[in-house]
């Protein structure tokens, strides 16, 4: 057992570092920046969904927003017409939504990537009027008010016993969001590496060389989507639950944009990048408008011209920046320079006998 | 069935519109095959121009002009600093600077002009005429007339002189063309001014109907969408027909189906697409896409 710790792959010890800081990270930050916090895992784990869908299987979805949607007014309509315990309608919103999306994923099969971009992109805009239609079970544009949960007697207890103060709801919340996030990409971690994630990135890299080589493709890009849309309805029901309200303008065309960007900026086809591109796109807007204006030493003009053009002009920018310099995202460029370091390290020792040195992940 | 042709009046002069739009993303995607997501962004950000122009005292009919000028240049521009660095990248890439490109246009209109919708003048009073029992206004009119003048440009450039046969050859096979010494770089930009231009005259068309706002072009850019779709996508003439025929079937959906109203017309919109890229994806006049393997 000592071993095999001794011999894990750094990478290892790096996501053991991520997993502790995030669950230590409450107990010494305000309640109000846990809440922040839980907001921006729920939307790496819909950015995880996206960039299984778009990164590893190819197929671009703009309206992701939508699913969102559709996890979280499940949930709502469960925990406020059928008053269920709000934290047991989270799976249950993103199975129905999961299966929603993998019906989706059906008739997209016959879109050209670029038809189904339209096609989701519509879909996205039309979402929140589509929700104010029912309006005796979605609560029209009102919306739903839910009640946040307490958090239960064991996690008090708990708690209470590490940190000697009590748990408020929204650091239960945050661990609610924590434990989802982590099972989610654990989930997408083995999903990526085996069977079902070579197939799709090779469906990616070439349909018809895939298709050749025996890869069901059509089960495979429905499957993305299905695992996608799971991914979004869980994401929804959480944002549900950490906002407490849910109304049709909650899930507005931005959102769909917000997530791309999102999963643009982190990496596409990468594990950590869902993660570093939700914390950037959650936290973008929010310190563009706060942390800007503060900063003394920002010249007073830039600072508001920052703060009045909000974050849509920065979203945009980014995202036109990091497609034309930086196609990978932060992951790419983090790998890149990881890569030229090691290259510049290893390689002055051997520049007299001028042989490369050896990969250390091959031996 | 008065009711009915008005209903069918109002929504060809709206469709009139919508194939303004429609036309500008052929003619994109005629260039280089993709869907320009920024397009109802380009024609609000030129709206805005045409508005700054003519609040300062500039008179309509010579702001008009311009603004096409201007638009033209914005969208070779565009074309020149966004675009081209990734002409050849994979169509995944293209589509989300374009969806880029729109949030940024989006974010600055809304900096530099703010969200308060403002009432946009119109070249044509609200008086209406009567036509054979129906009663059309002299603005709907105008629209009609002046979407028709630009489809009927457009359709001349293309066809008729020595730049569209370049643009066309440019398009269709960019290697032969630039052994004969098309630039075919600077013909995709030419591409893109050309339909930013287009793109602003559905802006300028629409503007005094819905307010001008940065979020104005949202939902015309669907129908647009949606026209696109319906007549074949890299058809022209299938963009002016599928333009007509979103806007009559909207406004005939709004004013008859009960359950649409007017709050659901965008999701007719919604439905025109899925529909059409079910059953027809190709649209009415498209050719069947064949692909080499």
């Amino acid at each position: 057992m000592l071993q095999r710790i001794r011999g894990a792959p750094p990478r290892y010890w790096l996501v053991g570092v991520v997993v502790l800081f995030f669950v230590g990270f409450p107990t010494v930050i305000s309640s109000f920046l846990a809440s922040e916090w839980a907001q921006a895992l729920i939307l790496a784990i819909a950015i995880m969904g996206l960039n299984i869908l778009v990164g590893y299987s190819g197929q671009l979805s703009l309206g992701h927003g939508a699913f969102m949607a559709l996890g979280a007014y499940t949930s709502a309509i469960l925990a406020h017409h059928f008053k269920m315990d709000i934290v047991a309608t989270i799976p249950i919103a993103g199975l129905l939504t999961g299966l929603v999306g993998f019906v989706f994923g059906i008739p997209a099969l016959r879109l050209s990537a670029l038809y189904l971009a339209l096609a989701t992109f519509a879909l996205a805009v039309v979402t929140p009027s589509l929700i104010k239609r029912p309006a005796g079970l979605t609560g029209g544009v009102q919306g739903i008010i839910l009640t946040q949960p307490d958090p239960p007697g064991f996690a008090q207890s708990a708690y209470g016993f590490l940190t000697g103060t009590a748990m408020t709801s929204d650091q239960w919340i945050y661990y609610i969001c924590l434990f989802c996030a982590l099972i989610l990409f654990w989930f997408a971690w083995n999903l990526v590496r085996h069977r079902p994630g070579r197939a799709m990135r090779a469906i990616r890299d070439g349909e018809v060389a895939a298709a050749a080589s025996g890869v069901n493709i059509a089960g495979y890009k429905t499957l993305a989507f299905g695992i996608s849309a799971f991914y979004a309805g869980i994401a929804g029901a959480l944002f549900a639950l950490a906002t407490g309200f849910v109304s049709p303008d909650t899930f507005p065309v931005s959102l769909s944009i917000q997530l791309l960007v999102g999963a643009v900026v982190g990496g596409l086809a990468s594990i950590p990048g869902p993660l570093l591109g939700a914390i950037f796109a959650y936290f973008l807007p929010i310190e563009s408008s706060q942390w800007v204006p503060s900063q003394s030493w920002i010249p007073d003009q830039i600072a508001s011209t920052v703060k009045n053009a909000g974050p849509a002009v920065t979203y945009g920018a980014v995202l036109i920046l990091i497609m034309i310099f930086a196609p990978n995202g932060i992951v790419g460029l983090v790998y890149r320079g990881y890569v030229a370091l090691n290259r510049r390290l290893r390689g002055a020792a051997d520049r007299e006998t001028g042989q490369m040195p050896p990969n250390p992940q091959t031996v | 069935m008065q009711a009915f042709l008005q209903q069918v009046v109002s929504g060809i002069a709206i469709g009139g519109i919508f194939a303004s739009l429609a036309l500008a993303l052929v003619l994109i995607y005629n260039a280089m095959g993709l869907v320009n997501f920024a397009q109802g962004e380009m024609a609000m950000l030129a709206t805005f121009v045409a508005y700054a122009l003519i609040s300062r005292g500039m008179s309509y009919w010579i702001a008009f002009p311009v603004t096409l000028v201007l638009a033209f240049g914005g969208g070779v521009v565009i074309q020149r600093v966004v675009i081209r660095p990734v002409e050849r990248a994979p169509i995944l890439t293209l589509v989300i600077i374009t969806l880029g490109l729109a949030t940024l246009l989006n974010g600055l209109a809304g900096f530099m002009f703010g969200y308060v919708p403002r009432s946009f003048p119109s070249a044509f009073s609200a008086q209406t005429i009567d036509l054979l029992g129906v009663f059309i206004s002299y603005r709907d009119l105008g629209v009609i007339v002046v979407s028709g003048l630009v489809l009927l440009a457009v359709y001349l450039l293309l066809q008729h002189t020595t730049v569209g046969l370049t643009l066309r050859a440019a398009a269709h096979h960019p290697e032969a063309s630039r052994l004969l010494g098309v630039q075919v770089s600077w013909m995709l930009g030419l591409g893109w001014g050309l339909a930013a231009a287009v793109g602003a005259v559905s802006g300028i068309m629409v503007a005094p109907i819905l307010l001008l706002e940065p979020n104005m072009m949202q939902s015309i850019i669907i129908y647009a969408f949606a026209a696109a779709v319906l007549g074949g996508i890299e058809s022209p003439l299938g963009a002016v027909v599928g333009g007509l025929t979103v806007g009559v079937t909207v406004n005939l959906a709004g004013a008859y189906i009960p359950f649409v109203g007017g709050d659901l017309q965008l999701a007719v919109g919604l439905a025109i697409i899925i529909v059409v890229l079910i059953i027809r994806p190709n649209g009415l006049f498209g050719r069947a896409a064949t692909r080499r393997v």
